[in-house]
């Protein structure tokens, strides 16, 4: 009686060791991510450097002050902890580029990010998965150029391109994202469904007759399970990064226009709570995969 | 499938060939400026008409795809290297190493590196020769393009660190690098070639991305990725279909290359 | 992101009918009244501070809001009466006295007088604000002082004389000096209403404007105006096209000939705007580049043979599609009263350039040029990537240029890098810029002219003239700065230009055209070359209501 309670207990406190050496780890990679980028955007030129430096009209004195105005950020050491300092107490900082508090940006435009990128990612993957299933379960050559081609057409055509295309068609901004976070996903998954369904024992089971989803559900998909689970996690960063382009061009006031207008403007402050926030959402899907794979592999065995 | 990848054949030797040739094809070169006919429409001297500054749209395709062709497909191989060495790599020796790997791949996910290339890009000369900034380019995107398959990579090398066959494999007296090089890396294929094809239309791609940081192929050469960001002006393909040609030709390129070189076993 | 569908016909035949309907209703009691007027602003505006504003789209915001006491005729180039109903300039050229109108209140209510006046002026002079409006007032140092004669009357005095300081006053909106909603009181036709980060920004017609027709009608007829933030501009194009945009301030030239070509009556080319292109290379003494191409840059022949090997015709013609005029110096022809009608601009003569470079000594071998020590003629011309004219406009001077055997390598930066480069570093050998020119007056020049200043680009922040053309501008500039009489002042500005077109310390190259798109359901507009081209007098404005229903 004693034994298994015991045993319980000790799987617990288990467990919550992992989950807390995991958050911790978390943690600290995020704050290293703020750091790291923080340490990018001052190292490259034209971090002091104001459009307004150009303006004729500014006297010496205004454009020494403009100079002198990001005095603060010069000692990348000094400026982060003060950064971490504000944070703990809930400011993140003033943009420059926009004069306002980055909370209340990042808390204007999240939602719009979240939204056309989580859409148009589940689109990408409904259609991925089910040109890639097709495509294995046909088998037919020409379905297979078909699939090469169109998946191909995709990555050749520039992002721009495609978020300009979306607002010619007047189509929303996450059938871009869509399209183009498709083909990639479309490339490994048929790669990986392929290599499954090559193996010998599936092989063997069609042979035996057995249909088509109990081939899918018992043989393949254990097999490129994990990696698409894998898969899944790193496409959450891929659908991040096609949201710039696709922002910036259909007019979407999300993360990603905000991003860019960010980079152009050396905004320091703006850029590492980006970072951080990106380096976050990157480590919790990725990790939020890791542990799926984690329980899948522990369900089977 | 064989007579597909017979005529894939045939359409990579056409353009290897024309771009090889471009010298006799297009002997005005693609610097020079038609100034004459500028934003003009294919004509019997103009094949693919002329650009924004009346330079041959011909002699630019076919100019760019030797640069193109020649470079991106490089940069994608070391960014599939470097994905199979890292991926591949943690997921085989597993624990604190895996750890370590998946933690770099996603700090490296989210860092900004355009800061990155504009300090490479202030780091040069600006009178650098047009090829050396290319190379430099090219080898930057191969050296920034392996986090993503990174990670796939460490979840499958994961999964068959534990698998029967590497376990068999080990009992009969197989260890390091090569137990790893005959049983893990070829099991990592899918992901690897998936990487690699990805790879190279989006180097190309970004090379032209590029060129606003003064990156890339400089004036007046011409790249396919310059010749794509023609596009991004284009409001309608209707009234210039011949603008289109060199997406186009990037796609049957890339299609046919896929055909031609990949194995039975993974296809696409 | 305009989710609008094109909609199913039987859905659209309803709207159509409705439209129609109200139409007809409506037709009988004006044709002219109300309605939303809409266009695009091309980035965020960066502050709703009037007095702070230094973007194009805060610019134009503080144009549409904020109320002025003189308003330049973006039309006719003159002064108009507007907040003040009369104005004095002392003889001595320090003081200015405004009569001002009465019974003028605030968007909010509160009164409009001599006081707001006074508040705004002081807080714009105030040092520590760096205002750019302010520092063109900034001749000298020394407070400057308002004293208010009236409630209607006001003087302001200035440390020492200002040059065309009437003019000034154009950028001023005046502030509330007791309204507790600060800068969204306003004096404009119209209030800032609603403003959505990112996406758009909604004004409303300010109900207590004070300015009414010749029929005694309250302006502004429109009710409002809806400023989308889109950078794009092939999306801006697209969305006038199909009718979700009234006005285009600005167009590129391809877009203009294919707006032109479809629907000729909505592009309007304006002629030769106040805006240059024009490149320099670096004079800097300490600048980290090779003495010999100092040498070369440093050489008065060598620029003015760089100036003539390059075809502005060409440029005008090909990168414009002809919308744009060989730039002459630095004030356009379209400055009519500042302009140098005896200068020309520079023409093609690529042989007169090699025999300017031969007297330098530099000579052809196998189609390259040498200089005397036998250097290899090769130099880049840096330029912001953003912009795809500037790009072309580089590659053609890169081929105008190989025909003398000179090698010319194009390096696009981005905007930070670039003025990291050129203002701070020096780290760069030529580069191609344009300015946006939206003062008339040369004195809004004077930090570009005056060797000690930070934007005397090619050579800034001199100690003390280094070449005797400059000390002579220098001396020129402030001449025109002191001189009260307009003549006096022209003839001094002549010289300079003058001056610049002997010396080539700037290589201009064309003056755009202003360009620009209008709905026809937009009636009144009049697109000009000044900024804010085509909604400068957005008061007086009307949209056909039928047209519009009908595109």
């Amino acid at each position: 009686m004693l034994q298994p309670l015991l045993s319980a207990k000790t799987q617990f406190w288990k467990i919550a060791k992992r989950v807390t050496q995991k958050l911790a780890a978390i943690a600290a990679l995020v704050l290293l991510g703020g750091l790291l980028s923080a340490t990018l955007v001052r190292m490259a030129p034209g971090f002091d450097a104001d459009e307004r430096e150009l303006d004729p009209s500014l006297s010496a004195e205004s454009q020494l002050a403009l100079r002198q105005s990001r005095a603060g950020e010069h000692d990348i050491l000094r400026f982060y902890a003060s950064y971490l300092r504000g944070a703990i107490h809930g400011d993140l900082g003033t943009s420059h580029a926009l004069g306002q508090p980055v909370q209340s940006l990042l808390r204007e435009r999240w939602p719009v990010t979240l939204r056309v990128a989580g859409i148009g990612l589940l689109l990408a993957w409904i259609l991925a998965s089910t040109l890639a299933f097709t495509a294995c379960l046909w088998r037919l050559p020409a379905f297979e150029i078909f699939g090469t081609t169109v998946s191909g057409a995709f990555l050749c055509i520039p992002a721009a391109v495609l978020a300009l295309l979306s607002v010619i068609l007047n189509a929303p901004g996450y059938l871009a994202i869509a399209l183009i976070v498709f083909p990639k996903i479309y490339r490994y998954s048929r790669n990986l469904f392929a290599k499954a369904y090559a193996m010998p024992h599936i092989t063997a089971a069609r042979a035996r007759g057995l249909s088509e989803t109990r081939i899918l559900a018992c043989h393949v998909l254990p097999i490129a399970g994990p990696q698409m689970i894998a898969l899944a996690g790193i496409t959450v960063s891929i659908a991040l990064g096609a949201a710039i382009p696709v922002e910036a061009l259909c007019g979407l006031p999300g993360i990603g226009q905000l991003a860019w207008q960010a980079a152009l403007s050396r905004d320091l402050p703006l850029l590492v709570n980006l970072t951080v926030m990106v380096t976050l959402v990157t480590l919790l899907a990725n990790s939020g995969a890791d542990v799926m794979v984690y329980m899948l592999a522990r369900g089977e065995s | 499938m064989n007579r597909a990848r017979k005529l894939a054949c045939v359409v990579v030797l056409v353009v290897c060939a024309m771009s090889l040739a471009a010298n006799w094809l297009a002997p005005a070169g693609y610097a020079k400026q038609f100034r004459e006919a500028p934003d003009a429409p294919p004509s019997h001297q103009h094949l693919l008409g002329t650009d924004e500054v009346g330079r041959d749209r011909f002699a630019r395709v076919l100019y760019g795809t030797r640069i193109s062709l020649l470079l991106a497909p490089a940069a994608a191989l070391v960014s599939t290297v470097l994905a199979a060495l890292v991926g591949g790599l943690a997921g085989y020796l597993g624990g604190f190493w895996l750890r370590l790997a998946r933690g770099f791949t996603d700090l490296f996910l989210s860092l900004p590196w355009l800061f990155l290339l504009i300090t490479v890009r202030a780091l040069l000369p600006l009178n650098v020769s047009p090829l050396t900034s290319v190379l430099i380019t090219f080898l930057i995107l191969g050296l920034l393009g392996w986090a993503a398959s990174a990670r796939v990579l460490s979840t499958s090398a994961d999964a068959l660190r534990n698998s029967d066959f590497i376990l068999q494999a080990r009992a009969s007296g197989l260890h390091g690098p090569r137990l790893f090089l005959i049983h893990v890396l070829p099991n990592l294929k899918p992901v690897l070639y998936a990487q690699f094809w990805i790879s190279i239309p989006v180097f190309i791609l970004s090379e032209a991305n590029l060129g606003i940081l003064g990156l890339g192929v400089a004036e007046p050469m011409p790249s396919w990725g310059s010749l794509l960001r023609e596009l991004e002006g284009l409001i309608s393909f209707r009234e210039e279909p011949w603008r289109l040609v060199p997406l186009l030709l990037l796609i049957v390129v890339m299609t046919s290359f896929q055909l031609l070189l990949s194995n039975e076993e993974v296809t696409a | 992101m305009n989710m609008s569908k094109p909609g199913r016909p039987a859905f659209s035949q309803f709207l159509f009918c409705v439209a129609f309907l109200s139409l007809a209703l409506s037709a009988v009691a004006s044709a002219q009244s109300g309605g939303e007027l809409r266009f695009c602003l091309r980035s965020e505006p960066k502050t709703f501070d009037p007095l702070l504003v230094d973007d194009d789209s805060s610019l134009s915001i503080r144009y549409l809001t904020g109320g002025v006491l003189v308003r330049l005729n973006r039309h006719t180039q003159e002064l108009e009466p507007d907040l003040a109903e009369s104005w004095k300039l002392s003889k001595d050229g320090k003081q200015i006295t405004f009569k001002l109108r009465t019974g003028v209140t605030f968007s909010d209510g509160s009164p409009f007088s001599a006081e707001d006046v006074a508040f705004t002026m002081q807080r714009l002079m105030d040092p520590a604000l760096h205002s750019s409006t302010g520092d063109a007032f900034r001749s000298s140092s020394g407070a400057v002082t308002t004293k208010i004669i009236a409630l209607d009357q006001i003087a302001i005095t200035f440390p020492a004389p200002i040059a065309g300081l009437d003019r000034l006053f154009d950028q001023v909106a005046i502030m509330s000096a007791h309204s507790p909603k600060k800068e969204a009181a306003v004096l404009g036709p119209f209030m800032v209403a609603e403003y959505k980060a990112g996406s758009s920004l909604l004004l409303r017609r300010n109900p207590s404007y004070w300015k009414k027709d010749s029929q005694g009608r309250r302006l502004p007829y429109l009710d409002s105006i809806r400023l989308d933030i889109q950078s794009n501009r092939d999306v801006e194009m697209l969305r006038f096209k199909r009718g979700e945009l009234d006005l285009i301030n600005v167009i590129d030239s391809d877009y203009f000939d294919r707006l032109a070509a479809s629907s000729p009556g909505l592009a309007h080319d304006a002629g030769a705007s106040l805006d240059s292109d024009f490149m320099w290379f670096n004079l800097v003494a300490s600048a980290p580049i090779p003495d010999y191409k100092r040498a070369w840059f440093r050489s008065t022949n060598f620029r003015r043979a760089i100036s003539e090997a390059i075809n502005r015709n060409d440029l005008a013609r090909i990168v414009f599609n002809g919308h744009a005029q060989p730039a002459v110096g630095p004030v356009s022809p379209a400055n009519k009263f500042w302009f140098d009608s005896n200068l020309k601009a520079e023409t093609y003569r690529p042989d007169a350039a090699l025999n300017l470079l031969q007297a330098d000594g530099f000579h052809l071998q196998n189609g390259a040029l040498l200089d005397k020590a036998g250097n290899a003629v090769e130099f880049s011309i840096v330029t912001n990537a953003s912009s795809k004219p500037r790009e072309r406009m580089a590659v053609m001077v890169q081929e105008d240029l190989g025909k003398l055997g000179i090698k010319v390598n194009v390096v696009t930066l981005d905007f930070p890098s670039l003025i990291e480069r050129i203002s701070q570093k020096f780290n760069y050998e030529a580069a191609m810029l344009g300015f946006r020119n939206v003062d008339l007056d040369p004195n809004g020049q004077m930090n570009i002219w005056l060797s000690s200043a930070e934007n005397h680009a090619w050579n800034p922040q001199q100690k003390a003239p280094e070449t005797a053309w400059e000390a002579e501008m220098d001396r020129l500039m402030r001449a025109q700065a002191s001189a009260a009489d307009p003549k006096k002042r022209k003839e001094s500005f002549d010289r300079v230009q003058e001056i610049v077109a002997e010396q080539v310390p700037f290589i201009y190259l064309v003056n755009q055209n202003a360009l620009s798109a209008v709905s026809s359901a937009v009636q009144g507009a009049d697109p000009g070359i000044l900024s804010p081209q085509t909604f400068w007098n957005a008061d007086r404005i009307t949209l056909n209501q039928t047209k519009r229903a009908s595109r």
